[in-house]
């Protein structure tokens, strides 16, 4: 599967990065090249093989229902550019 | 055993310029589960606090935080899926549903989009007695809520607060057989009463923790029977999702606004365009939510941070051993062992607390007469004092304990009426309450009779009358009873002066 450089620049806006125009064939090459290796990798039949979640077998941990975090406001707001009475402030957003 | 047959109600049929359409509705219910901690922190889920002091660190995504499932919150998914009937998926795992906005500080959502924690389930949703849906369940997942915006405390700016951020819901999944505005409301309705009966999700609409995705199509009369024949959408019509209801009012005009606007395109020669919508209360209209385009392309893939969920059998039986008796269940032994109509079933059954109360009265009485009693003087006045079951002044003791004195004859109805007004506002027992206020009906025959005998003496006229159309005896009856001070039985002053006037 090839990228096209008008893909590149779509998967970049999703994923909010900014690519200047020219830098955009190369990005798109380098996709490319992503892809194609794990075509290669498709050719190996894997259909018996359960997939590997983990390299060491261990259940999903798990916590009680019990509040044993939060009522820090100060600190979840310390490091946002804009904070005012108790919310975070960001440009307006409308729906 | 329930008695599961039934007729289907018929699908609304909207008549357009050319011909008519019928509605083709499917559902998506985001279920807040009731827990006190959020799905992935030990931040508290409670509601009204100030904004972000429910906030964990993971919450807010700060940066090398890891999610830990909350196992109650399992629990609670897998309980909702044994109150549907639904198959539970002993592996279920969590994926990333990704996407920009504000209230989303992670920039994904941690969903369960290939392998949902519950599979295949239904709701029966009645629309009156005999005629009812059984609508399909495809599947529940569970997923984290995001944040909420503020959008009119600042001209320039949106106020954000994470309190909701990562609180568990529930995402319900009906498959596409509602087939009109009123049945979608009642089927919110049915899940909502099976998910307060649950305990699952405390069903609050007003404070967003219920709320609906729709998805309205619309077809030719005969083609929604070769989808149910085939199960396959192309013969259903192109279908939009109005996004965010939490209101029954607003899903039925949303539905019925939807459904108009789709019909206007395609009678014009148009073709409806698959895309997301909202509901604008205050215009009764739906609108295309063009910024959810682009961003529908939300790059799905499994959760690298959370291992697949597994749970036992074992586990999942010890669930089940303790599911309530849930709705449908409770009316019909309602209707079984107390002989209750259909409809005062349904209103006795609505809301598990009110069932509890009239179980609590009905017990070793007569259930009809309680259900009446219930359903008429307790729901009407607590109605009218905008009160809940919980906050009933009259416990079910002491209106069994009025039930009781009229059962024995002790007391009239219309006594009894007094005495439920006496207990509600004074409180007491009520047989003690009878007695000191000298509340007892007179069945003393002799008493009685002298005054029906005084009454007919003193009316030769009304007996002439009475004697001519035997339904004027009641002015009769009401006299007698004036005469005694109100205590005489009704019962046996019908009968006296019957019996005194040869009728």
């Amino acid at each position: 599967m090839s990228i096209d450089t008008e893909t590149a620049r779509k998967v970049a806006h999703l994923a909010r990065i900014r690519v200047e125009e020219a830098d955009l064939p190369a990005l798109a090459g380098e996709l490319s090249n992503i892809l194609t290796f794990m075509e290669q990798l498709n050719e190996v039949d894997v259909s018996e093989v359960e997939p590997m979640t983990s390299v060491t077998p261990m259940r999903l941990k798990r916590r009680a229902d019990v509040v044993t975090d939060g009522d820090m406001q100060d600190k979840v707001l310390s490091n946002a550019p804009d904070a005012r009475e108790g919310f975070f402030a960001v440009p307006k957003v409308v729906e | 055993m329930l008695d599961l047959t039934f007729e289907n109600p018929k699908p609304k049929v909207i008549a357009g310029a050319l011909h008519d359409w019928e509605l083709v509705i499917g559902m998506e219910i985001h279920a807040q589960v009731s827990s006190n901690a959020k799905l992935f922190s030990g931040a508290s889920t409670g509601f009204g606090a100030e904004p972000n002091s429910h906030v964990a660190f993971v919450d807010c995504a700060m940066p090398g935080m890891l999610p830990v499932i909350n196992e109650f919150c399992i629990e609670q998914a897998v309980r909702t899926g044994l109150g549907l009937k639904a198959a539970i998926n002993l592996r279920s795992a969590f994926d990333r549903k990704n996407y920009f906005y504000p209230d989303l500080p992670q920039g994904y959502q941690i969903s369960q989009l290939y392998h949902p924690i519950v599979g295949e389930g239904e709701v029966l949703v009645e629309m009156g007695p005999g005629v009812a849906r059984l609508v399909r369940i495809e599947r529940i997942h569970l997923e984290q809520d995001a944040g909420k915006s503020i959008h009119d405390m600042d001209p320039n700016s949106s106020f954000v607060d994470f309190n909701r951020t990562g609180v568990a819901l529930m995402e319900i999944v009906s498959r596409p057989d509602i087939r009109g505005p009123e049945e979608a409301a009642a089927y919110v309705t049915k899940l909502r009463q099976i998910l307060r009966y649950l305990g699952t999700c405390d069903g609050n609409m007003q404070n967003g923790n219920l709320r609906a995705d729709v998805n309205v199509s619309v077809c030719r009369p005969g083609q929604y029977e070769r989808y149910q024949a085939t199960q396959d959408f192309s013969h259903l019509g192109t279908r939009c999702e109005i996004k965010n209801m939490n209101s029954m009012r607003f899903i039925q005009a949303a539905i019925d606004y939807e459904a108009r606007r789709q019909i206007a395109i395609l009678e014009d020669g148009g073709s409806v365009a698959q895309e997301t919508r909202l509901y604008d209360p205050d215009r009764n209209e739906t609108r295309s939510m063009r910024s959810k385009e682009e961003a529908h392309d939300y790059r799905y893939f499994p959760d690298p941070d959370l291992l697949p969920l597994e749970i036992e059998q074992a586990w999942v039986d010890g669930i089940a051993a303790t599911m309530p008796e849930l709705p449908d269940a409770k009316k019909a032994r309602f209707m079984g062992d107390f002989g209750l109509t259909d409809y005062d079933a349904n209103v006795l059954t609505a809301e598990l607390d009110a069932a509890g109360f009239f179980e609590e009265v009905a017990k070793g009485r007569d259930g009809k007469q309680a259900a009446n009693w219930v359903i008429n003087e307790l729901f009407g006045r607590l109605n009218k004092e905008g009160l809940a079951i919980e906050a009933s002044p009259i416990s079910a003791a002491q209106l069994g304990g009025i039930l009781d004195l009229m059962a024995k004859g002790e007391i009239s109805g219309k006594m009894a009426k007094d005495l439920f007004e006496i207990v509600w506002t004074e409180g007491g027992d009520p047989a003690e309450v009878a007695a000191a206020r000298g509340m007892k009906q007179v069945t003393d025959t002799g008493a009685i009779e002298a005054a029906v005998d005084e009454i007919i003496a003193a009316n030769p006229a009304q007996v002439e009358k009475a004697k001519a159309n035997p339904k004027l005896a009641g002015w009769f009856v009401g006299q007698v009873i004036k005469a005694t001070g109100g205590k005489a039985a009704p019962a046996t002053v019908n009968e006296l002066v019957n019996r005194k006037l040869g009728l």
